[in-house]
């Protein structure tokens, strides 16, 4: 939840120069740390990988796809949000691993 | 990065750690759009075993997911309309309220969404979907029932998916040896299938797609059966890791399931462990967690004996009765058809009679 808050601070703080966040989200036990995420546009998520398995971050909202790729444990990955919009992510392998992120 | 925690945390972690995490869930989640009532279970119930629903009148969705089977069909893969043999192995549905995405692919994203699939198939039960509206609003019974179900809304494909969905949520397995074994009963499983379950949670590593008290992560991976069905890989595309790839199965009841796997390639749970321990194709897309195991005959017989304890007690599933067709005389006005010396019935009638009303 505090992630997310910091992020909405962001979004107030800096809504008319829309300044670039990093907001971290981790992977452990096959879990996200974070459910919901708002970012500025041009912020991004940096993903890391602390689980004992490979995990596949990809979304397939319309518009916004992407996939990074295999991520092993350990690997970090950053994902950057260049348009407004909702975008719904899930793990690739794991599907039960889901965030909605919310780019204002 | 240094070395991650979570390498001693695992190491580190008792039989008795291991248990706590197959405790059984104490209620099945129903989601907040479709939620739970009694009305839409024998409602489900009924059209889950009603033939009526496909376009030939005489497959029903038990006839594939056939409760003496575990609701599957025993087959390597099924038979659909006309005998029309299907790709992939008929899955169960048992406890797929836990399920995340469905099919073997995962292309469908609920329950809800995947009942109306198979009807309106060709290959499954070559119904028009439009069609079964009319079918069903054509027994009397039925009306009755989908209009206390959903007061002031009938008959609807949505509805008939609803009511299916609230169904199948209701199949669960059956308190197992194993849950009783979980719950402190020492003496409910033999050594021999608690050193089975050591195995499966460390050396074969079972767990890490085979988790929790559904033994399933309702994820997708390739592990290694070598005929050139792509599975996931067909619904996302470009993604190595989602080429062969398909869901994990529930392991509960496993043992009333056989053949395995979606092609059915598997005669028995033996052959699977064989399969698992030195038996799979390895390829690029082949799972990171797919490592040869070379397990010795002494832990393949208690791997083996672990996955019997899964065998729960299941309740008996009754056949329902099912609403009787129409019995008023519009029936009988199509047997007075122009040829038998009478009158065809207009589409105006047809339409007018299936609401029960007249027609002039
Ligand atoms: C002709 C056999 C057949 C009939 C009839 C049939 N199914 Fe299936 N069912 C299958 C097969 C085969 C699959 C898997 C197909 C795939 O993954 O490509 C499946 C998949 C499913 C799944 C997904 C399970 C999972 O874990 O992903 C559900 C749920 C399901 N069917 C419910 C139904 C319902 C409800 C009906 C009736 C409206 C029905 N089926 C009729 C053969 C059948
Ligand atoms: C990498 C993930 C993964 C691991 C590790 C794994 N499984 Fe599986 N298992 C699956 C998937 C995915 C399927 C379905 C594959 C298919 O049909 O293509 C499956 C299918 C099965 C089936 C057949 C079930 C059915 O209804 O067809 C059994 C039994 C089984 N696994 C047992 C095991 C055992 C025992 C182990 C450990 C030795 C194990 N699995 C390890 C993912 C895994
Ligand atoms: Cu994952």
């Amino acid at each position: 939840m505090r992630l997310s808050m910091l992020a909405t601070a962001f979004v107030f703080a800096f809504a008319t120069n829309a300044i670039a966040a990093e907001v971290a989200v981790t992977q452990k036990g096959r879990k996200f740390s974070e459910k919901k995420i708002e970012l500025s546009v041009g912020s991004s998520i940096k993903f890391i990988n602390d689980d004992d398995v490979t995990h596949n971050i990809h979304s397939t909202t319309k518009g916004y796809a992407f996939d990074v790729g295999a991520q092993k444990p350990g690997q970090t990955i950053v994902h950057t949000f260049g348009k407004a919009g909702k975008v719904k992510i899930r793990c690739a392998i794991h599907p039960k691993m889901k965030i909605k992120v919310t780019v204002k | 990065m240094g070395t991650p925690l979570w390498t001693t945390e695992a190491a580190a972690k008792t039989r008795g750690e291991w248990k706590t995490e197959y405790v059984r869930p104490g209620e099945v989640p129903f989601p907040e759009e479709n939620p739970y009532t009694t009305e839409k279970v024998n409602l489900g119930h009924k059209l889950f075993f009603d033939p009526r629903l496909s376009g030939s009148d005489y497959i029903s969705c038990a006839t594939c997911h056939n409760p003496s089977f575990s609701w599957g069909d025993g087959l390597p893969t099924g038979f659909g309309h006309k005998m029309t043999k299907l790709g992939r192995r008929t899955p169960t549905v048992l406890n797929s309220a836990w399920g995340e995405l469905m099919m073997w692919d995962g292309r469908f994203e609920s329950l809800e969404e995947q009942a109306l699939g198979p009807m309106g198939a060709e290959a499954e039960m070559n119904q028009e979907l439009g069609g079964i509206v009319e079918e069903l609003r054509a027994i009397p019974g039925y009306r009755t029932l989908f209009n206390v179900t959903f007061p002031g809304e009938g008959i609807s494909i949505a509805n008939i998916a609803k009511a299916i969905a609230t169904y199948e949520r209701t199949i669960v397995s059956g308190i197992a040896p194993f849950d009783r074994w979980v719950a402190g009963d020492e003496t409910s499983i033999s050594t021999a299938a608690k050193r089975g379950f050591d195995i499966f949670n460390n050396k074969a590593n079972c767990v890490s797609c085979h988790s929790s008290w559904n033994f399933t992560d309702s994820g997708f991976h390739d592990i290694g059966l070598p005929d050139d069905d792509i599975g996931r890989g067909g619904v996302v595309k470009n993604m190595v890791k989602m080429q062969h790839a398909f869901k994990t199965p529930t392991l509960r009841n496993v043992v009333q399931r056989a053949p395995y796997m979606h092609d059915g390639s598997l005669g028995t749970l033996k052959e699977v462990i064989d399969h698992y321990s030195e038996g799979f194709t390895k390829r690029e897309s082949l799972s990171d967690e797919m490592k040869p195991l070379n397990l010795n005959d002494d832990e393949k017989a208690d791997l083996l004996a672990f996955l019997l304890t899964l065998e729960g007690a299941d309740p008996v599933v009754a056949a329902p009765v099912l609403p009787a067709n129409d019995q008023v005389p519009g029936a009988w006005l199509q047997r007075l058809s122009p040829a038998a010396g009478g009158q065809a019935e207009t589409a105006e009638c047809r339409t007018a009679r299936l609401h029960l009303r007249r027609c002039k």
